[in-house]
C-alpha cells in the first residue's frame, strides 16, 4: 500500500474531467424536466453528439467546430423526440427509449470509418493569474474550455430558473401546463425549445467524451453515462447545484477508487467499484430530505383542446 | 407517471426492438451470436463478428447469421438467447464469460438447438465450450513489457476477477519478471468489459502512478488513446490487432482468431455431426495470434519475444512451467513441472511476487 503515489492535484483535476460530460447531459435534462417533459433519450443524444462532434472535428481539424456540430447533432435528434411527443402526442417514455435505440444505431452508422482516427487536440486553457494559485490553480483553472463552459452553464441555468421571467414561465409550464396555457403562454413552443436545449447539452456531453476525455471514437462509447445523468437529475431533486455536486461526487469517487486500487489500498475492490453509485445516491438522498418534488406535469402530454 | 406504467412501457419498447430480428428462412441453417459489446468496439466483439462474417463468406446462401450486440451479462441474456432459439436458430454462440449460466438455462429449454459458450467451463449435451489460450500471448507480452519498462511499473487493467483474466495477469507477470527482476505490476479492476471512458480513466490513473507500460484485459481501444495522449507509454492490442495505434503506443497485440472454429462448428451442425466438446486452442493451432511487433521495440527484444512465441507454438515451452510459487509462498509447480488444464481453467490465485488481493 502506498497512498503517496496518488497525486491529489492530478486526482482532483481528473475528477473534474470525469464529472463534465455527466454535468452537461444532466443540466440539459434538468431543464427539459423542469418544462414538464421526460426525455429518456439522453444516452442516444449523447452518443449522436459524440460522433457528430468527432467527425466534424476530424474533417475540419477544428475541435471548436466539432463541439458546435455535437450540440447541433444532439439538438436535431431531440427535435425528433419533440415532434413525436409535442405534436403527435406520443408517449414520452416510449419515444425516449426509442430515441436512445435510434441514436445508438445512427451513431454506429455515422461512425463507420472513424475507428482508430485521432481527433485534433483540444487546447488546454490556463486562465491567467488564477492558474498560478497554488493547488487550486492546477485543479480548477488549467482545464479545457468545455469544463469552464459546463460550470458556467450550471450557474446560468440556476440563475435563469430562479431569477428570470423566462425561468418562471418554464417552471410554470412544467408544474401546470393548463394554467400556463390559460395565461397565454405557448406551452408546446416552450417545451420544444427546452427539449432542443437538452439535446444540445447532451450532444456536448457526448462530444466531450469522444474529443477530450478518451479521445477516440468507439461504437457505444458513452456506455450508460446518459442513464446515470437521468438518474442524477432525479436524485438531485431538479436543482442545478445538486446536479453539479452529484456529478463531481460520481466522477470523483470513480476516479478516486481507481487511484486507490492502483495504489494497492487494502479495501476490497468490489466495495471500491460500487462506491461511486452508493455514495452519490446516499448523499443526494440525504440532501433531498426537504421533500422537493418533481415538476407536477412531468411526463404528461399537453394539447390545447384538452 | 407511475413507476409500474413506466416499467411496462419500457419492457414493451424493448420487446418491440428485439422482436424485429430477422425471421428464419427455409433451407438455411440459422446461426445466432450474442455479443457483450458493440461489433465496432475494435477489440473482443469486433473479432467475434469477424468470425461471424467468415461463416457467412464460407457457406453463402446456406447459412443465415443473426446477432444481438450490447447484451448485458445476466438475465437479459437469457431473453435474447430464447428469442434467437424461438426464431429458428440451430446454433447459438454466446461470446462472453458472464453468459455461462444463462446459456445452460436456455439450452435446457431447447434441447435440439446447439449452444457454444466462449471462455466458460460448464457443458451439457447441447452446450460446448470454447476458448483460446490467451495466456500464451500474455507470456510474449510480458517478455516485451519487462524489457520496455523504464519505471519498472507495469499497469494492468483487469475487467472482472475471473480465471481467464487472472491467468493473463500471472502469465504476463512471470515472463516480465524473468527478464526484469525489479518489475512491479499495478492492477486495476474496471468491473466492465466495455466502457471506453472508464477504461481511459483507468489507464490515466496507472500512468499518473508511474506505469509506462499498460496491459489491458478490457475490450475497447480507449486505453490506447489515453496512452497515446500521455506519450512515452507502451500498450498492447487486446483481442484485436489495434494496429491503428502502432507503432507507438501499441507495440504488439494478442489477436483472437475465431473464424476457423466458427466455420467448423457451423459445418458440424449442417452435417449433423455436432457433439458437445471442450476446445481450448492457443498459438499453435492459430486461435491466438501475436500481432506485428512494432519498430518501437529493440531488435533483440523482438527476437526474444518471437523465439518464445515459436517455442510455445511448437509445444516446446509451456508458459506455466515450474518452479513457481503461489502468492502466499506455498509451492505450486516443482522445477520443470507444467500446470494441468484443470488448474489453469479454475485459476484463482496470483503467483508469488504480485501485490494485492484478488477480489471475490
Amino acid at each position: 500500500m502506498d497512498i503517496s503515489s496518488i497525486n491529489p492535484i492530478l486526482l482532483l483535476a481528473s475528477l473534474i474531467v470525469a464529472a463534465t460530460p455527466l454535468l452537461l447531459a444532466a443540466i440539459g435534462e434538468l431543464v427539459v424536466e423542469k418544462a414538464g417533459v421526460l426525455n429518456l433519450g439522453v444516452e442516444g443524444m449523447m452518443i449522436t453528439g459524440a460522433i457528430c462532434g468527432f467527425a466534424i472535428a476530424v474533417n475540419t481539424g477544428s475541435p471548436v467546430l466539432g463541439l458546435a456540430a455535437a450540440a447541433v447533432g444532439g439538438a436535431v435528434l431531440s427535435l425528433l423526440f419533440a415532434l413525436l411527443t409535442q405534436y403527435a402526442l406520443a408517449n414520452q417514455v416510449a419515444s425516449g427509449l426509442a430515441l436512445t435505440l435510434f441514436g445508438l444505431g445512427l451513431s454506429a452508422l455515422l461512425g463507420q470509418g472513424y475507428q482508430g482516427v485521432k481527433p485534433p487536440a483540444f487546447p488546454q486553457v490556463d486562465i491567467p493569474l488564477l492558474a498560478d494559485i497554488p493547488v487550486l490553480g492546477p485543479i480548477l483553472f488549467t482545464q479545457d474550455p468545455v469544463v469552464y463552459l459546463a460550470f458556467a452553464m450550471t450557474a446560468a441555468t440556476w440563475a435563469v430558473l430562479k431569477y428570470t421571467r423566462a425561468g418562471l414561465i418554464l417552471r410554470a409550464v412544467g408544474e401546470n401546463h393548463d394554467a400556463a396555457h390559460a395565461l397565454g403562454y405557448k406551452v408546446v413552443r416552450i417545451r420544444v425549445l427546452a427539449i432542443l436545449f437538452g439535446g444540445a447539452c447532451a450532444g456536448l456531453g457526448g462530444a466531450y467524451i469522444s474529443l477530450i476525455r478518451v479521445p477516440q471514437w468507439t461504437e457505444g462509447m458513452t456506455a450508460g453515462i446518459g442513464w446515470i445523468a437521468l438518474a442524477l437529475v432525479v436524485f438531485a431533486s431538479w436543482k442545478p447545484w445538486r446536479v453539479l455536486l452529484g456529478a463531481c461526487l460520481f466522477g470523483g469517487v470513480n476516479v478516486l477508487q481507481l487511484n486507490l486500487q492502483a495504489a494497492g489500498v487494502a479495501i476490497p475492490v468490489e466495495y471500491l467499484a460500487m462506491s461511486p453509485y452508493l455514495i452519490t445516491i446516499l448523499v443526494l438522498v440525504i440532501m433531498s430530505a426537504d421533500r422537493s418534488s418533481a415538476p407536477a406535469a412531468l411526463g404528461r402530454s399537453f394539447h390545447a383542446s384538452q | 407517471m407511475k413507476l409500474t406504467k413506466l416499467l411496462t412501457t419500457a419492457a414493451i419498447a424493448l420487446g418491440l426492438a428485439t422482436g424485429a430480428m430477422a425471421e428464419s428462412h427455409g433451407g438455411k441453417t440459422k446461426v445466432g451470436f450474442v455479443f457483450v459489446g458493440p461489433v465496432g468496439d475494435g477489440g473482443w466483439t469486433y473479432e467475434h463478428n469477424k468470425g461471424r462474417l467468415a461463416v457467412e463468406a464460407e457457406f453463402g446462401d446456406k447459412v443465415e447469421t443473426v446477432f444481438v450486440e450490447n447484451v448485458p451479462e445476466g438475465p437479459d441474456a437469457e431473453r435474447v438467447m430464447t428469442q434467437m432459439a424461438l426464431d429458428g436458430a440451430k446454433l447459438i454462440f454466446t461470446t462472453s464469460f458472464g453468459y455461462m449460466d444463462p446459456t445452460l438455462n436456455v439450452a435446457k429449454k431447447f434441447p435440439k438447438v446447439k449452444f457454444e459458450h466462449a471462455t466458460g467451463y460448464k457443458r451439457d449435451t447441447n452446450v460446448s465450450t470454447y476458448s483460446a489460450r490467451f495466456y500464451e500471448g500474455r507470456a510474449v507480452q510480458g517478455t516485451i513489457a519487462g524489457h520496455l519498462t523504464k519505471s519498472n511499473i507495469v499497469g494492468y487493467i483487469g475487467s472482472y476477477p475471473i480465471p481467464e483474466v487472472i491467468r493473463g495477469i500471472n502469465s504476463a507477470y512471470i515472463h516480465a519478471k524473468k527478464v526484469n527482476p525489479d518489475v512491479q505490476f499495478k492492477i486495476v479492476w474496471a468491473y466492465t468489459w466495455f466502457d471506453p471512458a472508464k477504461e481511459a480513466d483507468a489507464a490515466k490513473v496507472l500512468i499518473e502512478q508511474g506505469a509506462d507500460v499498460i496491459l489491458q484485459h478490457t475490450d475497447s481501444t480507449a486505453p490506447q488513446a489515453a496512452a497515446q495522449a500521455a506519450g512515452n507509454v507502451y500498450t498492447f492490442g487486446q483481442a484485436s490487432d489495434m494496429a491503428e495505434y502502432g507503432p507507438m503506443p501499441r507495440v504488439s497485440s494478442i489477436i483472437d482468431n475465431w473464424a476457423p472454429y466458427y466455420i467448423a462448428r457451423t459445418k458440424a451442425v449442417m452435417d449433423g455431426t455436432w457433439e458437445s466438446v471442450d476446445t481450448w486452442d492457443g498459438i499453435g493451432k492459430g486461435m491466438v495470434g501475436i500481432g506485428e511487433i512494432s519498430s518501437a521495440v529493440p531488435a533483440d527484444v523482438k527476437a526474444e519475444a518471437l523465439a518464445l512465441k515459436d517455442a510455445i507454438a511448437s509445444g516446446a515451452y509451456a508458459p506455466f512451467t515450474g518452479p513457481l510459487k503461489k502468492q502466499d509462498g506455498s509451492d505450486w509447480l516443482a522445477d520443470g513441472e507444467t500446470a494441468d488444464d484443470g488448474t489453469l481453467a479454475g485459476m484463482n490465485f496470483y503467483v508469488e511476487g504480485i501485490e494485492g488481493t484478488i477480489p471475490n
